[in-house]
């Protein structure tokens, strides 16, 4: 039998409670999420559990929600079950004053460098990470660059010198 | 008087090993890669690598541009196969707007993206050819690298960074002289890549030099997040032409080529395997477009007025076509809100498109999944304990292109 979204749901359900929340199915893609604390419980589940095997980390990256109280920012793993061809979609968010989240590495070394360009654009600090630098940017940087603080540059400016950018 | 010497890191004197700077920009990486290497005499120790040279924020340029502007990002990240990403991008888009598309379309896109598929891996395999010793390969493939480019030219008017097509299909129809370059590319180059294989694939130095080198189970290649050519080397079949079957892939007959050992020679012979692969998708897409008759055969788009710019002459004589170019373009229509995740299979790997929507005339959020990223990481396992003549060619066979990883 051929594993589907309702039975993802199930398993998790039965595992963890009402810790695991906000099913979704948007286009085909079984979304969850849960308390940041027990990420990797949930991930290692996902790995070891005989009828799901998650193994393959297909991406990590970050959201920045500013509207979220309390909960701001948020990390969304996307994983791949090859066997059975499905994805699943999972999500644990953090707020802007205490950003730790535990690593993923341990169980997928793909995850160092997505969850170093997570660190870098949005400041996520995964705790038990062996190598939390910045990766894309430089190491001098001092701030998050794609946290929604930093706008972009306004393109209706008109304080810039239009000779020297050829608009003149 | 005070004297100013040169004062030695710590260690530094007793250590029995060198430490040798490779790039950021340096022949031999074939793109802006710096690595620090421990070497034992040729051996290598221990490496660190050093990526980002040329990041360009795409992802937050990406929060500020409406649709059709991300196009001409996505060309610049793998830019040996832009109209991957590019339609790509726009399969995104079409599936998070819930937008169907003709079927001349999906053949037409995959005529354009396998003949990319073929420019990326050409480039791949020829370059390991130049870093095992043999530039003649390379020397002469790029002459059909030079067809494919005047396809794409003949489509869309650019060569490299194509921004080919449009939500909803091409931008206009193929022209005669595009088939005409098609068919000339089908009739040609199956006997050069047949030359060019017979130049690697059974030469004693070149298989002496890759088999063995750089070299990964399955096991490790999927737990390093491994997509592509890469991972298939390694034996895992993993293709999203299959597994998620985009634009009618699933219309056509391929096989999904798969090495054993992973290393340099397996990545090798999987990229030439596709090639003909490809070579051969292409021939049943033409066959399928030229199967269309009547009005059908002059279909090159989907019919969404919202998405699809208006025809040029429209443009330029009436009001309403010229109010929907500048909203298109503009990017005044307001997507729908909902995230989607979409890959596709690009030169190297899955290449997907995290888009979030909060419902405004921007992505809120646009990631690139990029294959070349998630994969480099796995490069100081890769050529541990190897030569440093080695490494070069892993990093060559690796596919590496930095414009993708860094972003």
């Amino acid at each position: 039998m051929s594993l589907n979204n309702e039975m993802i749901q199930e398993k998790l359900i039965a595992k963890f409670g009402d810790q695991v929340s906000n099913f979704a199915t948007s286009y085909g893609m079984l979304s969850f999420e849960s308390p940041k604390e027990i990420n990797l419980k949930v991930l290692q589940f996902l790995y070891d559990e005989p009828n799901l095997k998650f193994t393959f980390l297909t991406d990590i990256c970050a959201v920045n929600y500013p509207d979220q109280k309390g909960a701001e920012l948020v990390v969304v793993y996307h994983l791949h079950n090859l066997k059975e061809n499905i994805r699943v979609r999972y999500s644990v968010s953090t707020s802007l004053e205490n950003t730790d989240v535990y690593t993923a590495t341990k169980l997928f070394e793909s995850a160092n460098w997505m969850e170093r360009e997570t660190y870098d654009f949005f400041g996520i600090n995964f705790v038990g990470h062996p190598n939390l630098k910045r990766i894309l940017n430089v190491d001098e940087m001092d701030y998050f660059p794609l946290r929604k603080e930093f706008p972009l540059e306004d393109q209706t400016r008109i304080d810039k010198d239009d000779e020297m950018f050829g608009r003149g | 008087m005070e004297h100013n010497h040169i004062t030695l890191p710590e260690g530094s004197i007793e250590k029995t090993t060198t430490t040798l700077n490779i790039g950021p920009t340096h022949p031999a990486t074939h793109g802006v890669f710096q690595n620090i290497m421990e070497v034992d005499g040729e051996r290598i120790v221990s490496s660190d690598q050093t990526v980002g040279y040329i990041h360009r924020a795409f992802e937050k340029l990406a929060e500020r541009r409406p649709l059709y502007q991300i196009t001409p990002i996505t060309d610049r990240l793998n830019y040996c196969s832009s109209p991957i990403n590019n339609m790509g991008w726009h399969i995104t888009c079409e599936k998070f707007l819930q937008i169907e598309t003709p079927k001349r379309v999906d053949y037409l896109r995959v005529i354009i993206m396998e003949l990319a598929r073929i420019s990326d891996h050409l480039i791949c395999n020829s370059i390991v050819g130049v870093d095992t010793g043999a530039y003649t390969g390379f020397l002469y493939v790029m002459q059909y690298r030079e067809l494919i480019y005047e396809i794409y030219e003949e489509i869309c008017g650019s060569r490299l960074t194509t921004n080919i097509g449009r939500i909803g299909g091409f931008e206009r129809n193929f022209t005669n002289t595009a088939f005409t370059k098609l068919e000339k590319f089908l009739n040609e180059y199956p006997k050069v890549l047949k030359e060019f294989e017979s130049l690697f694939t059974r030469n004693r130095i070149f298989m002496e030099r890759t088999q063995g080198t750089g070299g990964i189970s399955a096991a490790r290649a999927m737990n390093y997040g491994f997509t592509g050519p890469n991972l298939r080397a390694a034996g895992v079949d993993y293709d999203v032409r299959v597994h998620q079957p985009y634009s009618s892939y699933q219309d056509f007959n391929f096989t999904v080529p798969v090495g054993t050992t992973g290393d340099n020679y397996d990545r090798f012979l999987v990229r030439n395997a596709e090639m003909w692969e490809s070579i051969s998708i292409i021939r049943q897409a033409y066959e399928k477009v030229q199967a269309f008759k009547g009005a059908e055969a002059e279909v090159y788009h989907a019919d969404v007025p919202e998405y699809y710019l208006p025809k040029k002459e429209d443009v330029y004589t009436k009001m309403e076509a010229l109010i929907w170019h500048f909203k298109i373009i503009m990017g005044e229509i307001d997507l729908p809100k909902g995230q989607i995740y979409c890959p596709v299979e690009g030169g190297n790997g899955e290449l997907g498109f995290y888009l979030i929507s909060d419902g405004g005339r921007t992505p809120f959020r646009l990631h690139f999944r990029r294959p070349c990223f998630i994969y480099y990481q796995a490069y100081p396992e890769l050529i541990k304990g190897g030569m440093l003549s080695d490494a070069v060619v892993t990093m060559s066979s690796l596919n590496l292109i930095a414009g993708e990883l860094d972003a």
